[in-house]
């Protein structure tokens, strides 16, 4: 009796990252490109759905999930620190796409050289856009690291 | 006295259970229905590990939901720093509790005699399965549906956010406009059987019309007022295509856009409790209630209705909410203007014109009897 009332105690942190890690509402912030490759992301046929990452919450309050798309230039730097700070934790983060990433082929004085100067990052994707498998990929990565409790940001 | 408080509370049980699980598993249906639609496989990896045998439990997606309502509530409870902090935690309970209240006046059983079945405790006694039988039902009905609106206005003033002000305004004109052609909607139906009490209604579409083709159900015998009711009530609950109050790519999430974790899925949820509402009141009004079509069984096994009704009762609305999803899935947003036109220059007026042939119609059926 004692050692079951035990068992589930500890067991509180696992439960709460399974419920997590089945449930991502994402937001995503189009700023470039690569918002044409999230577009068939979110479309019928690679279905994120299935792991429970498919509705888009457009208030950063109620999403947990913040998707970078596209070339940040130091204008829009701000922008998504706010947007940032407006998300309840537990949030998460993806960098999507090269510029997302480091800057990708923008080396000027314009863009921010990856979005991780500004907040933290839990996924990066990489490509010049992503291909959307690489997406889903980063998803299960991203499950994972919530399931580990690794992540840098919760 | 102790027979009716245990045999109401059994009732109350049975009203949340039902309400509450069908609205958490519309929440599934939801996402299933959808992925069929667009061809995809829709929610499908969320499992339980099921201790000692390792075996991972998917059951089609069904613990997603499940998933969703842990995280909603062991996300950050978020108020904005200039919102009227009363108001805005009250908000979410006077959007929810509406919903719940109208079930008390839903007939979900006949007239049950649970004497037989469970002997001399309840001697004597005859309960109607429904949580409050009132006389007017029909129209508290209406009355407790119209407390919603002032929840969602007090979500979006409390808020203090002009998105959530624009939300609350656009809602507010919304359903105050629809509830008008969903009260006439049901009038009809209401000269027709001729009363307000919601059982009489169900009593009265029992047997068939046209030599036995037909049962004599609300649809068939006024398809028109039926669309209109589901129509209106659509809007009521601001889904699409009437989602204008919550529209995301015009306004973030309208009315509930500060709202996090909790309370926002009390919104959700109360979206999808109103659907079971809807369907309920669609099933009393048009489908015949918790009845069978062509065959009356609590006649052959009276003491088997006592399961059974509930049972159809609830089978019935589980379609019914699931043709209301369907709709949800093939239909575009209106535009704001569009919305109200459609409310205030078709849909009324075809209320009203359908109030009148059916008047005209029973005056004449009355005058030749």
């Amino acid at each position: 009796m004692m050692k079951g009332f035990e068992y589930f105690t500890t067991q509180k942190d696992e439960l709460l990252a399974w419920a997590r890690k089945f449930s991502i509402f994402p937001y995503p912030f189009v700023t470039a490109c690569c918002g044409m490759e999230f577009m068939s992301v979110a479309s019928t046929l690679y279905d994120t759905d299935r792991f429970g990452a498919a509705l888009p919450r457009f208030s950063p309050r109620q999403s947990d999930l913040l998707m970078v798309v596209g070339t940040v230039s130091h204008k829009q730097a701000p922008i998504v620190k706010k947007i940032y700070d407006q998300m309840c934790s537990p949030k998460w983060v993806i960098a999507f796409g090269a510029c997302a990433v480091s800057g990708g082929v923008y080396q000027n004085y314009a863009t921010l050289k990856g979005l991780d100067k500004i907040i933290p990052v839990d996924v990066y994707i990489p490509g010049c856009p992503p291909r959307p498998e690489t997406v889903i990929d980063a998803i299960i990565k991203l499950q994972s690291k919530i399931e580990t409790g690794v992540s840098k940001n919760v | 006295m102790i027979a009716d408080l245990v045999v109401t509370f059994v009732f109350i049980l049975f009203a949340m259970v039902m309400l509450l699980g069908l609205a958490t598993l519309l929440t599934w249906v939801e996402r299933k229905l959808s992925a069929m639609m667009a061809d995809r496989i829709g929610a499908n990896r969320c499992y339980v590990k099921i201790p000692l045998i390792n075996v991972k439990l998917i059951a089609l997606g069904l613990f997603h939901a499940m998933a969703d309502g842990l995280k909603m509530m062991s996300k950050e409870r978020f108020i904005p720093k200039d919102a009227d902090k009363f108001l805005f935690l009250l908000a979410p309970w006077i959007v929810f509790a509406p919903v719940l209240l109208m079930f008390a006046l839903i007939p979900f059983g006949g007239i049950i005699y649970p004497e037989k079945i469970f002997g001399s405790f309840f001697a004597g006694k005859a309960y109607l399965m429904q949580i409050a039988p009132l006389d007017g039902g029909a129209l508290i009905i209406l009355a407790i549906s119209g407390i919603c609106i002032i929840g969602v206005v007090l979500a979006g003033w409390a808020s203090n956010n002009k998105y959530s002000l624009l939300g609350s305004i656009r809602a507010a004109s919304q359903m105050i406009s629809y509830e008008v052609a969903l009260g006439l909607s049901l009038l009809p139906m209401v000269l027709t059987y001729g009363s307000l009490d919601l059982h009489t209604m169900i009593v009265a579409q029992q047997g068939s019309m046209l030599g036995g083709v037909l049962p004599a159900w609300g649809i068939f015998l006024s398809p028109l007022t039926a669309i209109i009711y589901l129509t209106a009530a659509t809007a009521e609950n601001k889904r699409i295509p009437f989602d204008i109050p919550e529209a995301e790519s015009e306004i973030i999430a309208g009315f509930f856009t500060e709202y996090s974790g909790m309370r926002m899925a009390l919104f959700m949820f109360a979206e999808f409790a109103e659907i079971v509402i809807i369907s309920c009141v669609f099933v009393v009004f048009f489908l015949g209630g918790y009845n069978l079509p062509y065959w009356d069984f609590a006649g052959s096994f009276p003491r088997l209705a006592i399961v059974l009704w509930p049972t159809i009762f609830f089978i019935k609305v589980f379609i019914v909410s699931c043709f209301q999803i369907l709709v949800r899935w093939s239909l575009p947003r209106f535009r704001y203007d569009q919305l109200l036109t459609f409310g205030w220059k078709f849909l009324l007026p075809l209320a009203m014109v359908n109030i009148t042939v059916v008047t005209l119609f029973l005056w004449l059926v009355q005058k030749h009897q």
